[in-house]
This record gives structure tokens, sequence and C-alpha cells, in this order.
């Protein structure tokens, strides 16, 4: 099992993508913080970066990979070894590869600038989130054989976690801004690994006083430590059950 | 060695394989031979485990392959066209699959010596000839000395001097009692190797002899003037 982890995490270390994402991701953190006085904004700046931009590197690199290793996967199992170990060996190696590069480029600044408790909580959801990411990829590339697809698949994914889900709440918000659906809005939050980390993470920050009615039933809930656990749980779901899903489909695939 | 009881499979619409029972045994090497699309790489991908069948079951060594994946030690494969990561040398992937088989025995070298990859490790495999490929895939599969060899198309994309140095070792191989099975579709490179024939078309099995049975009972001498004789006879 490690063997092959340990080849898969070379495999992608070799290719020098990873590398520039650790590097942009460092120069985005360093001059967030470098150019804003207030670590608070900084921080802000730096949630909305990561929030797009991880998720989008995770999901679209890790589908392209998985594409192109059917050729190690097929090698792979010609030999005495489990379907499910090659497909959970590939799942550690990319998620192992991409957390790395994200504490290295955007946690490390975040511990040096931030308070220590939100630059924590932020380290972990960016680390949740490349694993969710991950894992959606996972399951993209797993339900259609044609490349193009899967990865067009990938980028639906990202659009819709990352932008259309807003748009949807908000349209949700406007039209029942006569009712008392800020309790549903927690529940809808739950829906969109992207949208829940970013509560979270406003709601460690003091700018959560100035959103009015929300935000205060947002902070009385998502501020307590129970919540951040409730949270973190979510969020482990949102990794493994979409893995799970693409375990069992790869288990039956044909190659 | 291996045996394969109805073993069916379907790709949607495509039957690929319609009830093939076959019983191959140790000290054989066995040719699989029929028109392209007959199904012979989805009855090799089925033993290996590569293709899950719809219907039917194959046990190797007496194991039933759904339930195991150890017997894969006993097999060596080399694929048709063989697919390696693109980033990886020679040398890595050499040494890879000596890593993840970690057995005690030391590993047979000799078909890669031969095949001089030694003095090539260092090139990546996306930069290889397609019968560069071709002897890496020939030497993996000769690597471990495994009982059963699956060779499909084994030949096709080396050169002369290569395929026939492939051709002394599987002779090697068969010598010491080890199980081969081969698909090709050039018959006339198989005659001086092969013991059995089994001449798939359309997913179905329509014969499985020796081949000492084939030529005496068509009164050939050579083993493909015998194979079309007797597909001209099924036909009419």
């Amino acid at each position: 099992m490690n063997r092959i982890v340990k080849f898969v995490i070379l495999d992608i270390l070799r290719n020098k993508i990873v590398l520039f994402y650790t590097l942009i991701l460092a120069v985005l953190s360093w001059s967030v913080f470098n150019l804003e006085d207030n670590s608070t904004k900084g921080i802000l700046s730096l949630l909305n970066v990561i929030l797009l931009t991880v998720p989008l590197v995770s999901v679209i690199f890790s589908c392209i990979y998985l594409y192109n290793s059917a050729e190690f996967i097929e090698l792979m199992l010609s030999q005495p070894i489990k379907r499910t170990k090659i497909w959970f060996c590939l799942f550690i190696g990319l998620v192992f590869s991409f957390v790395l590069s994200f504490v290295i480029g955007a946690g490390l600044p975040l511990l040096v600038y931030a308070p220590f408790d939100v630059g924590l909580i932020m380290i972990l959801v960016g680390v949740f989130i490349t694993a969710i990411f991950v894992a959606l990829a996972f399951l993209s590339s797993v339900f259609t054989r044609d490349k193009a697809k899967g990865i067009g698949i990938a980028i639906m994914l990202w659009l819709f976690f990352a932008l259309l889900f807003d748009g949807m709440v908000l349209f949700l918000l406007f039209q029942f801004s006569d009712y008392p659906i800020e309790k549903l809005m927690v529940v809808l939050s739950a829906l969109n690994p992207i949208d829940l980390s970013r509560i979270l993470i406003l709601m460690h920050l003091d700018v959560s006083a100035m959103m009015g009615y929300t935000g205060a039933i947002f902070k009385h809930f998502f501020g307590t430590n129970l919540a951040i656990s409730i949270v973190f749980v979510i969020l482990l779901l949102w990794t493994i059950v979409p893995f799970l899903i693409s375990l069992i489909k790869f288990k039956r695939r044909d190659l | 060695m291996i045996e394969i009881n109805n073993l069916h499979k379907q790709f949607g619409k495509l039957k690929a394989l319609n009830g093939i029972n076959l019983s191959l045994n140790q000290g054989e090497c066995i040719a699989l031979i029929g028109p392209n699309g007959c199904g012979k790489t989805t009855l090799i991908k089925s033993i290996l485990g590569m293709v899950i069948p719809t219907k039917g079951s194959i046990k190797v060594n007496g194991f039933n392959i759904e339930k195991t994946n150890l017997y894969r030690e006993q097999i060596g494969y080399m694929p048709q066209i063989g697919r390696y990561p693109d980033n990886m040398t020679i040398g890595q992937i050499i040494e890879m699959m000596k890593e993840i088989r970690s057995t005690k025995r030391l590993p047979d070298e000799a078909l890669m010596n031969k095949f001089l990859l030694p003095g090539m490790l260092q090139q990546r495999m996306h930069a290889l000839s397609g019968g560069t490929t071709q002897k890496v895939s020939a030497s993996l599969a000769f690597l471990f000395d495994p009982a059963i060899f699956i060779l499909d198309e084994p030949t096709a994309g080396l050169d002369p001097l290569a395929a026939e140095t492939l051709k002394e070792k599987i002779i090697e191989e068969k010598e010491k009692g080890k199980l081969i099975l081969i698909t090709s579709h050039l018959l006339s490179e198989l005659d001086d190797l092969i013991t059995q024939i089994i001449f798939m078309q359309e997913g179905n099995v329509l014969f499985h002899l020796s081949v000492v049975e084939l030529l005496q009972s068509t009164g050939e001498i050579k083993i493909s003037k015998a194979i079309s004789n007797i597909l001209k006879n099924t036909k009419s």
C-alpha cells in the first residue's frame, strides 16, 4: 500500500503543476497579508481566493490525472493487488500532494499573520476542501470513459459549488425575504461545502457583526464549538461519500 | 490450471463472450486465435480480472478469481499495447514492479538483459518506440517467473531479432512445464511453439484441439492451412 502511494506521490510531484500551484498560493497569501495592514481584511481576501482556486485546481487536476493514470491502473490491475487498494492509493496520493501544497503555500502565511484559531480553522477548511474536490473528481471520472466529458463534469461541479449555488441561495433569499428562513439557510448551506466553509470562517471574524439578523442567527449557530465540530463532520461526509460511491463503481468497472 | 465455466460478457448491447467453456492445463502452449473482435482480448482480460464477467466463473489453480487477487502472482501478462505512466523511466517501472511484488525469489532478468534494457533504464516511457515498449512489457511478464503466461500479440511490433529472442524464451518456459496462452494473428510465427489451438468466433469457441489432432484430421502439414481448411468446411 505505502509503496503504491509513494509512487503516486512521486509521479504527481514530478509533474510541475503541483509546484506551480504551491508557488501561486504562496505568492497570493504573502502578498495579500503584506498589502492589507488589517489582518482580518487579509484573511477575507485570502478566503475568497482560496475558496475559488483550491477547489478548481484540485478537481480539475485530479480528474485529468485519473484519466492519465488509466495505464498505471491497468498495470497495477495485472498485479496481485486489490482494486479497492489501487483506487484508495490514488486518492491518498492526490489528497496528500495537494494538502501539502496548500499547507506550504497558504498555511505558512496564515499561521504567521492570522490569529491562531482562525488560521488553524482556515487551514483545516482548506485541507477538507481539497479532499472533497479530489473525491468529486474521482466521482466524475469513474462515471464516464470519455475524458472530455469527465473533465466537463468536474468543471460543472466546481461551477455549481463555487458560483451557481450562491446564486440560487440569493434567489431564494430574495423570493422568501418576507418569511423567517434564516434557519433553513443554515441547513441549505450544509449542502455546499464551499459555502459551509466560508460561513464558518466569516463567523470567526468580527465582520459577522455587520450582517444583520441573518448574520446574528448564523453567528449564534456557527460561533459555538459544537457547530465547528458539526461543520467538520459534514465536511468529512462530503469527502467520504463521493469517494465511496466512486469506489463501489470502480470495483465493477471494465478496463 | 485455468477452468472457465459458461463465461458470458456483455458490453451494453454487444455480446463479447457467449458462454465460453475451456480447460487449460499445465505444460501446454496454447494459441488463441480468431478474427478481430471475436472476444480474444475480452477473454484474456476476464482471466486477469480487468473485465468483470456478466455470468459464469473462472478458476485459476482451483481458486475462483472473483474471491481473490493473489492468483495474479502466478500470471505473467504481456498486453497487446503496453501502456505505462509517461513520466516514469524504464528503470523506475521495473523497480516499482519489483517492490510491489516483493517476492523472495530472485527476479528472472534474462529476457531483460537479452533485450539490452539495462542500458536504457534512464529513458522515459513516453519517449520509447512501440517496439521498445513491447520489450519492456515482455520483460515485465517474464520477470517474476510465474506459472502462467498470458501473452497478447507478443511479437507484434517487435523486430525479427527481438521476436526470435522472445520465442526462444517462450519455448524455454514451455519446457519448464508452464502454461502459456498466446493470442496472435500471424499463425506462421507460432508453428514451432504451440501444442494446442483455440479458435474463437463471435464470442464462441469454435474448436479447441491439440495441434497433432488438428493436423491429422485435416491431413495438412501446416497449421495455417489446416485451420483455413476447417473454416472452409464449417462454412459450406
